[in-house]
């Protein structure tokens, strides 16, 4: 059948919808669930505007079904913030001129957030390689680096304050 | 964008997904990875009436050493092979070749069964399967056989996986001691196919001449293309540069690219010899344990 009921846990919140199976994920998040933090840039997997984390993992939503995410968790832009708080990532990229249309925005920030959960403390070029699935056309990347850099400083201090 | 419409099925075995692609006919596809299908399918150059994902079968995602191979299971990501410090030391040039197949996301959900079965001379991990001189055990209804990898790819986007069969295991052979390989691709830009690239994987005798040597080409022919001549003019030499410039013309001679995008054939071949010289040099460093 191609028709398929499916659950997802997206932002700790969890929906089930109806779906047709050659729904993509980034269609089902944007004109399902009204989610379009989430962008849609290139639409063949190579720009990563619609980055988000599918169980901790950032994919590229265009080139994943709906159907593939059922029981799955998800984590899109709109569940980053936590409480009126930005952030360490949205924080850097405000803190760091690291946009300027903010179309990758939420992408990088995907994207920035499973890099920094791998590697707390990357270098630059550990950096430029863990966004090289990202497209930037306004600021040449160099801003975007100061913001993750920006943010997995602030991870670190957190993380002292804490232990 | 939108691919055409068709059933999608989550078998939860692999003799149910071997079923259901005998119930339903040479239109279903097998489902791994989804990144080389999903996007065929979204300009509609693939148009199967079922989908099988087996990435929801449990088991099929290790990695280990056993009966003096490397296994790989058919769902073992791209990503996996990249943090695996084991693998980065005594399978380097299976890790340079991982690290270049397109981007960090992609490779959280793209497969290395995936990137064979698929069949496409562009895709990286064919050159390196040759150069190492992989099996790859292929499953259908009537049980398991082993094909070696210079029998998999029979033609054009074609391998050696018949109707209702299903790319299971790649085993790898376990690298002798003071043995190298490297991965040298020139890519236009990130997750871009090769412009052209070479897979070397050796192996040096005490003395520290060359015992074995396998060398892949990406993309320079309709099929992945063994450098057989190549790999027949290092065995039993010494490492030199004389020898590895000769080597690479070798190695240009069993490449016929064609002009397109990415440059033209004559632009290539000088590709080929080059990077088959400097992936020559690091395999021999990486084997003598210098890098």
């Amino acid at each position: 059948m191609s028709k398929h009921s499916i659950t997802i846990e997206i932002n700790g919140e969890s929906f089930t919808r109806e779906v047709d199976s050659r729904k993509l994920l980034i269609h089902f998040l944007r004109d399902d669930l009204a989610l379009t933090g989430t962008h849609i840039g290139c639409d063949t997997s190579s720009c990563g505007a619609c980055t988000i984390l599918l169980n901790g993992k950032s994919i590229k939503a265009c080139t994943f079904f709906a159907v593939q995410a059922n029981n799955q968790k998800i984590e899109t832009i709109e569940g980053v913030e936590q409480g009126g708080q930005l952030h360490p990532l949205q924080e850097g990229f405000h803190q760091e001129h690291g946009l300027q249309c903010g179309f990758c925005t939420p992408g990088m920030i995907m994207r920035g957030k499973e890099l920094l959960e791998k590697n707390p403390n990357p270098t630059e070029e550990e950096i430029r390689w863990g966004i090289s699935g990202n497209l930037c056309r306004c600021t040449g990347y160099s801003n975007i680096i100061k913001s993750i850099q920006y943010a997995a400083n602030k991870l670190n201090e957190k993380q002292e304050e804490a232990a | 964008m939108i691919p055409p419409t068709f059933d999608y099925l989550v078998p939860a075995t692999l003799p149910e997904a071997i079923a259901l692609l005998h119930e339903h006919g040479d239109e279903a596809k097998v489902l791994a990875g989804g990144h080389s299908l999903i996007p065929a399918m979204r300009l509609r150059f693939a148009e199967p009436s079922h989908l099988i994902d087996i990435s929801h079968i449990p088991g099929l995602d290790y990695i280990r050493e056993e009966g003096g191979f490397l296994k790989i299971g058919t769902m073992a990501r791209e990503v996996v092979l990249e943090d695996l410090p084991w693998i980065s030391e005594r399978y380097p040039l299976l890790v340079d070749t991982t690290k270049m197949i397109a981007d960090p996301q992609v490779r959280n959900l793209a497969t290395v069964g995936g990137n064979l079965a698929h069949g496409d001379p562009a895709n990286d991990h064919p050159a390196t399967m040759l150069a190492y001189r992989a099996e790859i055990e292929i499953i259908g209804a009537s049980g398991a056989r082993t094909v070696p990898i210079d029998e998999f790819f029979t033609d054009f986007f074609t391998t050696a996986l018949e109707h209702g069969e299903i790319l299971s295991e790649i085993r790898i052979p376990i690298p002798p001691v003071l043995s190298g390989g490297c991965y040298l691709k020139v890519e236009r830009k990130v997750g871009d196919y090769a412009a052209a690239a070479v897979a070397v994987q050796l192996s040096l005798a005490a003395d520290g001449s060359i015992e074995q040597a396998g060398i892949g080409l990406t993309n320079v022919a309709a099929l992945p293309t063994r450098a057989v001549n190549a790999e027949k003019a290092l065995r039993g030499q010494q490492p030199s540069d004389a020898l590895f410039a000769h080597v690479g013309e070798l190695a240009a001679d069993a490449s016929s690219p064609a002009d397109d995008l990415r440059g033209s054939a004559e632009y290539k071949l000088t590709l080929i010899r080059e990077l088959t010289q400097r992936a020559l040099r690091r395999s021999v460093e990486r084997a003598q344990g210098r890098s």
